[in-house]
This record gives structure tokens, sequence and C-alpha cells, in this order.
């Protein structure tokens, strides 16, 4: 929409002495963690035999990097130069107990042939990263751990986060993050999980266990259950980058990629979820031309691989599908309503809940009146099922109320205002009822 | 944020090394790069360009603007190619710049891609913009 701005060249070196300030050097290390962290503290791991210290010396490099390049400069293989640090000091820390001569002999190659290659080389196998990294992400959503650990782990060694980066994701203060991550590392110590992919017969179950996580992680940041901002989109494009990069190492599992598109076409409205107050916008009421386009295209396909690897279709691929059919409306009155009613018959039938229910009701009474969807409501005995949720009796408000049943519509509303939990929604909900007294 | 990594060659040297490479291994190594940003879920798109030789300028520092066919200008116009990355900083966009094969002669210009946010909302244009996208009315969507 405007011309570009012309800048005029400017000499690289001198650029780069000015801004090579503590800070900006901070942020240099803070980028080349995101890209490296899963790499190195995977091969670090795959060295030292034991992912807790493999986690630490990690961290010990990156902390002697934010010490050291300010001065020294930022070396050209950063991922390299962290790596031969990490080296030493497990050295170091060796040096100090016992086995010193066999534990060294672990460490593979000597460092000083290492130190020569290392403006140029790769610090790991090449053949070996893929799997290293996957052990990673199965290790760090290990059962053993709880799913606030699984969740810190996950963004600190997969995703490459900083303690306090995580920590102001998650609304909680920095030693909170980093106590819940030393817990995780003696749990794990303690469990003597082994970093290695899991046996074949608890493979399914291991991977709905990665998958759990990850969608949750991609949740706290949709609708954050904490906090003033009741989004925090940074978390949840965090989440979609962590599914993408494990959709690659498992390119043969649907739901994986079901999830990917799940995660792409929900932040694809995210532009429209904030009004000008930063209150939510719900779906029906959202400027459509905000939705992003190009996570739409990602969403799109990767349900196509989703839909190509598996004829069954899975939880996460269900829903992937129903969010295609809202990005694929251009406008509310354009949704498919029928086939959203249909898709959310199917998710019933994979994983009954009382909640997909009431979708699937919401999509009936759009696709055939509001009758439809009270009889199904009442059909299923959703009220009976979900007696504390607000939703239940603020949905058959709204459904009375365009039957043009008011009287029972202002019974529901007030019903639901009583069950809401927030004062806001109680407010929105009071008002509707009085609006039809 | 999204930032378009724009590739230039700005030196003859990149231009000698190019022709003189082996074309299979300049593949691979763009395929590598290109693959390493596809694992780390940054990669949004990318394209490169064919011979400035092939392609035309037009110029509008006269009246009527004049169209010159290539090879044209200096050669650090030259913009051969670029790479869109969906990433967290400027920080971030640099250091996966920074990995791309190039060599001496080659320039990567880094620079974040606007959004709708960057734009006032209640302009006429920018809405029909968006509109124009959500309609899926670009060529090639």
């Amino acid at each position: 929409m405007v011309p570009p701005e012309t800048t005029a060249p400017t000499a690289g070196g001198a650029d780069r002495d000015h801004r090579s300030t503590a800070e900006a050097v901070a942020r240099v290390v803070a980028a080349t963690w995101r890209i490296e962290a899963a790499k190195i503290i995977a091969s670090l791991t795959r060295h030292v035999g034991d992912f807790g210290f493999a986690e630490d010396l990690a961290q010990e490099a990156v902390a002697e990097a934010l010490s050291q390049w300010p001065e020294a400069g930022i070396p050209a293989n950063p991922a390299g130069w962290l790596m031969t640090v990490a080296k030493r000091r497990a050295i170091d820390t060796w040096r100090r107990q016992e086995r010193f001569a066999e534990r060294i002999a672990a460490l593979g190659e000597g460092l000083e042939d290492e130190q020569e290659t290392a403006a140029t080389a790769l610090p790991w196998d090449p053949d070996a990263i893929d799997d290293d990294v996957l052990r990673l992400i199965f290790i760090s959503c290990h059962p053993v751990l709880s799913r606030e650990a699984q969740l810190a782990l996950n963004l600190r060694v997969v995703g490459g986060l900083t303690s306090e980066e995580i920590a102001r994701a998650f609304l909680l203060p920095v030693p909170t993050i980093q106590q819940r991550i030393v817990r995780a590392k003696k749990a794990l110590a303690a469990a003597e999980v082994p970093f290695e992919l899991p046996p074949a017969n608890s493979w399914p179950g291991r991977i709905t266990g990665v998958l759990a996580v990850l969608y949750l992680m991609f949740s706290e940041g949709h609708v954050a259950t904490s906090g003033p901002d009741w989004m925090k989109p940074a978390l949840s494009l965090d989440a979609l980058r962590l599914t993408r990069i494990t959709a690659g190492l498992l390119p043969r599992e649907a739901e994986v990629h079901g999830l990917v598109a799940l995660m792409a076409l929900t932040a694809a409205r995210f532009p429209a979820r904030l009004g000008p107050d930063r209150e939510p916008v719900l779906l029906a009421d959202q400027d459509r031309t905000r939705w992003d386009r190009s996570l739409i295209r990602l969403g799109e396909a990767s349900l196509t691989t989703a839909l190509a690897l598996r004829e069954s279709r899975g939880t996460y691929t269900l829903q992937a599908e129903i969010a295609a059919v809202h990005a694929r409306a251009r406008t509310l009155a354009d949704t498919d309503w029928e086939r959203i009613a249909a898709l959310y018959g199917d998710l019933e039938l994979a994983a009954p809940s009382a909640i997909t229910t009431l979708n699937r009701a919401i999509a009936l009474a759009e696709a055939h009146g509001p009758e439809a969807g009270l009889e199904y409501i009442a059909d299923r005995g959703v009220t009976a099922a979900l007696p504390r949720f607000h939703h239940v009796p603020s949905v058959r408000g709204e459904l009375l109320a365009r039957a043009g049943r008011s009287a029972e519509a202002v019974a529901e509303f007030e019903r639901a205002a009583a069950l809401a939990t927030n004062d806001r929604e109680r407010e929105v909900l009071l008002a509707k009822a009085r609006r039809l007294q | 944020m999204k930032y378009m990594l724009i590739m230039r060659a700005v030196d003859q040297a990149a231009v000698d090394a190019f022709e003189q490479a082996d074309f299979n291994e300049v593949i691979a190594a763009m395929g590598r790069y290109n693959e390493s940003m596809i694992e780390a879920g940054v990669l949004a798109d990318g394209a490169g360009l064919t011979d400035a030789s092939e392609g035309a300028v037009v110029d509008f520092s006269e009246d009527d603007p004049v169209v010159t066919d290539g090879p044209y200008g200096e050669l650090r116009e030259l913009f051969n190619g670029f790479w869109m990355v969906e990433v967290s900083s400027q920080e971030e966009a640099v250091e996966w710049a920074k990995r791309a094969p190039l060599g001496a002669g080659s320039q990567i210009e880094v620079r974040r891609v606007t959004g709708p946010d960057d734009f006032p909302q209640d302009n006429e244009w920018v809405q029909k913009e968006q509109e124009w996208i959500a309609e899926g009315r670009l060529a090639g969507n």
C-alpha cells in the first residue's frame, strides 16, 4: 500500500559494532536459541547420556554466550560455539567426579579437532538429529510429568524459550517456572526415563500424549485461563510451530497433521477475535476479511494430508474439518451448517461429549431452524449431562427466543445468568432476558 | 511476525561464483536450507527469479515511463529471489538469513511484511484490499 522506504546502505561493520550492546546480543542469543535449542539439547543428551544434565549444560552455555558475545562478538557458528562450551562444561563437571576417562570417551571425538572445524561444521550428526529431536519431544511429554511440567519443559527444550518468556506466557513468576523445570528433570531422573523412542506397543498412547500437550499449549494461548489478557497469541503460535516440527518428524501420523490443521485454522481467526477494546469477538460477529489467509492455506494443506493418511478420522482432524468449513464461508450466512452438523455427529461418535452434542444442536438449529436444535438438546439429555454449565441454558434461551417462545427464553437466560462465573457474561445474559420481557 | 528475506547479488563475484558452481550442488544447498526452515516450522513462502537479462525495467523518472529491457542498472539493484518466514522477532529473521548458502557478493535484506494492523482500518482501499484477499481474488490463490 505504501511505497517502500529507501534506506541508504550502511557500512556493515560499523553498524554491527554500534549495535553490539549487551541487550542486542541478548536478543540474538534468544533468536539463536529458539532455532537451535532442540538440536543442541538432543545431541548433548546423546553425548552425555543424561537429559537433565544436558539441559543444565545447555543453559550454562547460553549464560556464557550472554556474558562473552558482547565483548568477543557473535561467533560465525553460534550453535557450534554453544555445543563446544557445553561439552567443556561437561568435562569440568566430570573432572570433579569419578570414572573421568570412561566418560570423556563417551563424548566421542576430541574437543580439539572439533574446535578446528567449528567455524562451519554442524555440531551434531545430521543423520541422527531428527530421531534425537523426536526423543526430546517424547521425553518432555513423558507421562511421569504433570501437564504443567510437560508444557514448561516442551517450551523450554523443544521450543527454545527462556524461563522469562515461559513465565510471561503463563503470567507466573520466573522462579516458579524454573522450579517447575528443575522438578520435571528430577522426576524424569527418578523414574529413570531413558532417552529413546518409546517401544512399539506404547507408541500410539505416547503420541496421543504428545498431541494433548501441544493442544493444551495452543488452547492456553487461545483462551487464556488466567490473567487480564484473555488471548496470548504468541503462545498459540509457538504451539503451532512445535506441532509443525512434530509433524515433520512423524509424517505418517494423520492426527499430527490434523492438529496442525486445527491450530492453523483456529489461529487464522486471531486477528478478528479482539475488538477495539480488546474484548472477545464471537465467530458470528467477526470481520472475516481480517482472517489470516496464509494460515488458512496451511490449515487446508495439512487437513488434506491428514485425510489422505487415514480412513477413520481422529478427533483433531474432525475438529479441523469443522474449522475449515467456517474458514471457507465468506459470510456467516454462507456457512454450510448441514456439513458442520454432520461433522459434529462424527465427532460425537469418535469422542462422545455433551459439549459436542450441544455444538451439533447449534449447527442443526442453523441448518433446520431453532426447534430442531431444541429437540436435539432434549433428546440427548444435554441439560442433565451438564447441570453446572451455563452455556446449555444460554444456548436454549437463544433458540427459544428465535422460535418466538419469549417467556421460556427469559427463564433460560436467568438460569444461565445464575450459573455464569464471570461478571461480564452474567451481565450480557441478564440483558438478553430483560430485552425479551 | 512475517518477514521477507530478499536475496540480492551486489557484486560480480556472486554472479561469477554462481556461473561456475555445479548447478546440482546449488540446488541441493538451497534445498537443505529450505528444508531446515520447513522443519523448524517457519517457512511461509519463497521463490527465485529468472536472470535479470530476461526482465525489463519501467522507469518513472521522465514524464512518460521509460521501458528498458534487461540487463539493466547497477548490480546491487538485482533482486534474485525471496523467502517469507513467520518468526517471533527481527533477530530470529536475521538468524535465518545468516544461514542461507550464499557467498561473497551476495546480500540478504531482511524486511518486516506489513499486515492489516499497519494501516488505518477506516481507509476504503485498505478495507477493499482485505476483502480481495478474503474473497480469493488474487491471481494464483
